[in-house]
């Protein structure tokens, strides 16, 4: 069957788009970048409040304002995003076309007539419950609607993207296995079936509550099943980013993944536990029996973490083992003093990737012990931990993939590229310290969504030791220097799709050119023989594993010191 | 550029590891199982695990109950809300309850004695966070959750609510002293 459609061949990276996926990303991408925007703009008034020396909005501005920063970005900004990544994995990776575009853009429909629906529930100032929107506080119906609809354009989203694949396989458009990106990114949309399925099961029956058709949904019940969607579509995020990650080591240096056996393993470990985490949400909850919490919360038994520190050991090991092969193989580290640290699209994903891994990884595995949640559950260690993840690891991802996309998919010149490569480092470096002086705040006990730490006028008001209000104080001024990070990217890619100059389109063709298999490289011939490649990289794996053992323990040892409880 | 194309060996899947990869799954394994069964071991050594024993309830009953806890161990009323002070023996079951916006009423604990804590919410979640110790507990409306207690140490003790719970949450602080 032949469909009348054109493959263009972009002259800057040989990658083959269709034109309907092509514009189907572009869309997505676009709205996914207008709600950062719009989640960007929200954080300005979060963090002047929550800086106590500026305490700038009036407590219900503030908590409409947590609302929708919570809701545009971690939602609709990366579901947006990763649906744009889903299309580019299946059908520019593979060279095919888009299965059912009408159908895609419906779901692209679905998804921006939920986003806005939402938001205006929210701005109307009669559904500030914050994401999580634990019954029985109740918001406006369109508040779950528009989440409903949104949900179902991504299901739907993700259902193209499966067909693409289907069809890329009848029509014969690859050799052998898909690529590992592909991989990976068939490992984020079936999480995301899981997740988005999950958020349907509870948000319909909330939302028929909110018009008055159920009584009651089960706070408990309701708790459980959400975080089977909050915490699932967070895996989404890191499905989606760790993929990313292998394709920036092979865009930039020609890397190649160091055994495609372990890192598919590793996504296959993703699938069959990462889901099971969201019960880290539960441990401090009433009701739930220690066994559920202890398996659930360990993935089983830390099989998914496994998975990561897999791929935290492969992505750089990749990198290290082709930048040695271009020569750069003087001491341990050659190889990454000599990395194109200038340009913004490997600069991004190295931060991305050290923050990940240090900060979100540590942080969350110890939050997601039994045990030891008891110290941090619901203070604001918890945003501090999840800054990490997904603004350090999934927001700085695609930040840096866009630097990429900006030449090739939208075919225009960069315009001001001094601003995009320091952009990394400044956007990176200070969430980094934001992260840490959340988290140390939170270790202090400071509650996470609290409008005034100091109590005013309470006749209990606690005082807060004088390095909580130091913490936090710090938590404005990085929140600062990140929210301008975010500004000059807004800046610069906004900037350049509008006003950058116009490249060349490249051959546009009726016809796609199957994808070859990767060439065999020496890499491949020497497997099994060479040990340790990357020997630069397992130094820095074992760093890691230094923090990790004694962070870990250091906490059990505070625990140790509070209140007995049985 | 292979991760973005198909794998070059057809069998890929049948590559050996590379001796790196090896060494590094060997040890992360034996890390994620020291984690897994560090939690398993503190149940059987540690001294603060949480307790899962809970009951469904309901706020008339819940609120019931702790009133007569209140009318039994008050030792005096603080404030100008006149927020009762409750002195339990030990062992006995003390309530606490969480509604919008206050917790109540104040306990009065002794130093290494046990008691059985009681935990509900009236109306929304809130979260039981004292400070400074920082221990932190969910506090879901529906369910009775009940905690043993040991304090270690005296003082005073606040009880910040740490889960949003509308437009007094920040307003929501209650109050335990051991003594
Ligand atoms: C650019 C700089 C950013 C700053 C300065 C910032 C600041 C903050 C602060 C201070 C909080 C905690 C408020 C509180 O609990 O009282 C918060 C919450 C949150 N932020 Fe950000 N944020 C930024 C970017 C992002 C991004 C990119 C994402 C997602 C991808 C994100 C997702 C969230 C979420 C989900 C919450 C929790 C909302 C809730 O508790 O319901 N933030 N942010
Ligand atoms: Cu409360
Ligand atoms: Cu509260």
């Amino acid at each position: 069957m032949t469909v009348a459609t054109t493959y263009r061949t972009c002259p800057r990276s040989g990658l083959q788009f269709e034109s309907q996926a092509e514009k189907l990303m572009i869309a997505n991408a676009v709205t996914a970048v207008v709600a950062l925007l719009v989640g960007g703009l929200l954080a300005i008034g979060v963090v002047l409040t929550r800086w106590p020396a500026v305490h700038w909005l009036e407590a219900d501005t503030f908590y409409m304002v947590l609302t929708a920063h919570g809701i545009d970005m971690l939602i609709f900004w990366m579901i947006f995003f990763e649906v744009a990544v889903l299309y580019f994995a299946a059908s520019t990776l593979l060279r095919c076309r888009i299965a059912t575009p009408k159908i895609a853009w419906a779901a692209y429909a679905l998804m921006l007539v939920g986003a806005v629906m939402n938001n205006v529930a929210v701005f109307r100032g009669d559904s500030s419950v914050m994401m999580t929107s634990y019954v029985p506080m109740m918001a406006h119906w369109s508040f779950y609607l528009g989440l409903i609809l949104f949900a179902v354009g991504a299901l739907i989203a993700c259902f193209v993207f499966f067909g693409t694949l289907v069809v890329a396989k009848r029509e014969k458009t690859y050799e052998g296995s898909v690529p590992l990106v592909t991989f990976g990114a068939i490992t984020a949309a079936i999480i995301a079936v899981f997740t988005i399925s999950s958020g349907a099961i509870i948000l319909i029956p909330t939302f028929l509550m909110s018009i008055g058709v159920v009584h009651e949904v089960n706070p408990l019940v309701y708790r459980t099943i959400w975080w089977a969607f909050g915490h699932s579509s967070q895996q989404i995020n890191v499905a989606a980013h760790i993929s990313i990650w292998y394709a920036v080591a092979a865009i930039a240096f020609g890397a190649k993944p160091m055994s495609e056996r372990v890192s598919r393993g590793a996504f296959l470990l993703y699938i069959l536990f990462l889901q099971l985490a969201s019960a880290h949400h539960l441990l401090a909850d009433p009701g739930i029996s220690t066994e559920w919490k202890v398996v659930n919360t360990s993935y089983f038994m830390y099989f998914a973490v496994l998975a990561s520190m897999i791929h935290a050991l492969s992505i750089p090991g990749a990198m290290e083992v082709a930048q040695r092969a271009k020569g750069y193989n003087k001491g341990l580290f050659e190889w990454l003093r000599k990395a194109p640290w200038s340009n913004p699209t490997f600069s991004g994903v190295f931060i991305a990737l050290v923050g990940f891994g240090f900060l979100g990884g540590i942080s969350g595995v110890m939050m997601g012990t039994e045990q030891l949640n008891l110290l941090i559950h619901n203070t604001i260690y918890v945003p501090g931990h999840f800054h990490a993840t997904v603004v350090v690891g999934t927001t700085l991802t695609f930040m840096a993939l866009t630097y990429f996309l900006i030449p090739v998919l939208f075919r225009r010149e960069m315009i001001a590229p001094g601003w995009a490569r320091l952009q990394p480092y400044l956007f990176g470096f200070s969430m980094y310290f934001f992260c840490l002086v959340m988290m140390g705040a939170g270790t202090l006990g400071v509650s996470r969504r609290h409008w005034d730490m100091a109590f005013n006028g309470n006749a209990l008001a606690y005082e807060w030791p004088g390095a909580a209000y130091l913490m936090m104080g710090l938590v404005g001024i990085a929140g600062v220097a990140a929210i301008a990070g975010g500004a000059i990217y807004i800046f610069v890619t906004v900037g350049s799709v509008f006003f950058g100059k116009k490249l060349d389109t490249g051959v546009v063709s009726p016809k796609f050119t199957p994808v070859p298999r990767a060439a065999p490289t020496l890499a491949a011939q020497t497997y099994g023989s060479a040990g340790f490649v990357a020997p630069g990289t397992f130094v820095l794996a074992s760093v890691f594993l230094v923090a990790f053992v004694l962070y870990y323990f250091v906490n059990w040892k505070y625990l140790g010191q509070l209140w007995g409880l049985s | 550029m292979s991760a973005i194309l198909p794998p070059s060996e057809r069998l890929w899947w049948k590559h050996p590891l590379d001796r790196q990869e090896l060494v590094w799954i060997g040890i992360a394994f034996v890390w994620c199982m020291v984690m897994f069964f560090m939690m398993v071991l503190w149940h059987i050594y540690g001294k603060q695990n949480l307790a899962t024993e809970t009951y469904k309830t309901n706020p008339e009953k819940y609120s019931a109950q702790a009133q007569a806890a209140v009318d039994k161990w008050t030792v005096r009323n603080e404030t100008a809300m006149n927020i009762p002070v409750v002195a339990p023996p030990e062992g006995a079951d003390v309530y606490m309850i969480a509604r919008l916006w206050n917790w109540w009423p104040i306990l009065e604990l002794q130093k290494g004695k046990t008691y059985k804590l009681h935990l509900s919410a009236m109306d929304y979640n809130h979260g039981f966070s004292m400070q400074p110790t920082n221990i932190n507990i969910q506090v879901v409306p529906g369910y009775e959750h009940v905690i043993k207690v040991t304090p270690n140490e005296t003082g005073t003790f606040s009880v910040v609510c740490n889960e949003y719970c509308g437009i007094g949450h920040h307003e929501m602080v209650g109050r335990i002293y051991v003594k």
